[in-house]
């Protein structure tokens, strides 16, 4: 895979050693020289001088036959306008922004640029999963949010706890994926017993979370 | 009307103010305070220090109610990304944006962003002026200015001064 990674600050310059270690091809683009200097002594002829948000600097990086453009400045609006450039003048097949503003979010959305990642969000989800009451846990969102991937800690008054999981009336969709118990992991399948402190990892409609953890852990759906 | 104008420097405060003297409404936004200076003293638009990509800057300057809105801000991604936003969420009918990049002014052109390449513009102007040759419109020096053949003589043929086209 040919993978372009615009702006060469912290995040840019490990995602790039990362992919690199991966085996991918990379290219770094990065525009102020002081800091392409101490790039190019690491990435060598990978690295390259020039504004990513120019039509001429994402050409000669090869934006033309780039499988993947990560635009990763600390500038929001100049992740939008590489990603932008990128997906319609060179037709690159997938972009990825990052964010600052968790707001601009949907606005990158609704200026079609669909795939974002913002650290802000991703430490205040961490922080709310602290201070989140609830046992169901969300750990992260998949399909840009229709689905989540959760976690479930089972009690001793958890409906489900000391049943067959194929006996469990689950919402629509959810999936018990992987059960944590002690230091082992196992895959859930319909003969597993559920088991008080049972740790589940399930994978759920976003808007079923609610009906999940009634049906796990309060008994609103009875499990049989 | 009221319009709504992002970035107040020279170009901004000078469109600014003489709109204000047209009887349009006008909101400034800027994230520097200093720079309302250039307005002068006795003008009575808006003011807005903050960022022109946060919507709630933009609904503040009442771009809801705006018919048009100008990004004039020294930074070229911020005037694209904020003209977007201002034509997609807002719906504001006329929306322009002020492009140093000549080549990221024709790119954004080709995706429905009105943009207004000063550095094309003013190229322009600046070579009819040297060659003694007649100016062309603002369109025709956007979309780049017609060759002239290097071997004729650096004058207007009625040796006049040059005159606008319009």
């Amino acid at each position: 895979m040919y993978v372009i990674v615009a702006g060469g600050g912290k995040v840019g310059y490990y995602l790039t050693k990362a992919l690199r270690a991966a085996g991918q091809e990379v290219t770094l683009i990065e525009k102020v020289r002081k800091r392409y200097d101490l790039l190019a002594e690491t990435f060598g002829d990978s690295a390259i001088l020039g504004d990513a948000c120019e039509v001429s600097t994402l050409d000669l990086a090869g934006a033309a036959r780039a499988d993947l453009v990560a635009a990763v400045t600390g500038d929001d609006e100049d992740n939008l306008v590489i990603c932008q450039m990128a997906k319609r003048k060179f037709k690159v097949k997938r972009v990825i922004a990052r964010i600052n503003d968790p707001k601009n979010e949907l606005t990158f959305t609704r200026l079609g640029i669909d795939e974002t990642v913002s650290s802000t969000k991703l430490i205040y989800s961490l922080i709310e999963q602290e201070v989140e009451v609830a046992d169901v846990i969300p750990i992260t969102a998949l399909r840009r949010g229709h689905l989540e991937l959760v976690e479930v800690a089972l009690t001793a008054e958890s409906p489900a706890a000391n049943r067959h999981v194929r006996d469990l009336t689950l919402p629509p969709n959810c999936m018990l994926a992987i059960l944590v118990r002690g230091e082992t992991a196992e895959v859930v399948n319909g003969e597993t017993v559920l088991l008080p402190g049972d740790l589940i990892v399930a994978i759920t409609p976003a808007s079923c979370v609610q009906a999940l953890s009634e049906a796990l852990l309060s008994g609103g759906v009875p499990a049989r | 009307m009221h319009v709504v104008i992002l970035g107040c420097g020279r170009v901004g405060a000078t469109l600014a103010t003489a709109l204000v003297a047209d009887g349009h409404t006008v909101a400034v936004i800027d994230r520097d305070g200093e720079a309302f200076r250039r307005l002068g003293h006795g003008f009575s638009g808006k003011t807005i220090l903050g960022i022109g990509i946060d919507e709630d800057v933009l609904r503040k300057a009442g771009i809801e109610r705006a018919g048009g809105f100008v990004a004039a801000t020294n930074g070229d991604n911020t005037n694209i990304m904020s003209a977007q936003m201002v034509k997609v969420m807002f719906r504001v009918p006329r929306v322009i944006a002020r492009i140093y990049d000549p080549l990221r002014a024709e790119a954004y052109k080709e995706l429905g962003i009105d943009t207004m390449s000063t550095t094309v513009i003013g190229a322009g102007i600046c070579r009819d002026f040297i060659l003694g040759m007649p100016f062309h419109s603002v369109e025709e020096y956007q979309e780049g200015i017609p060759h002239t053949p290097s071997a004729a003589p650096p004058r207007h043929p009625t040796g006049a001064v040059p005159q606008r086209s319009r």
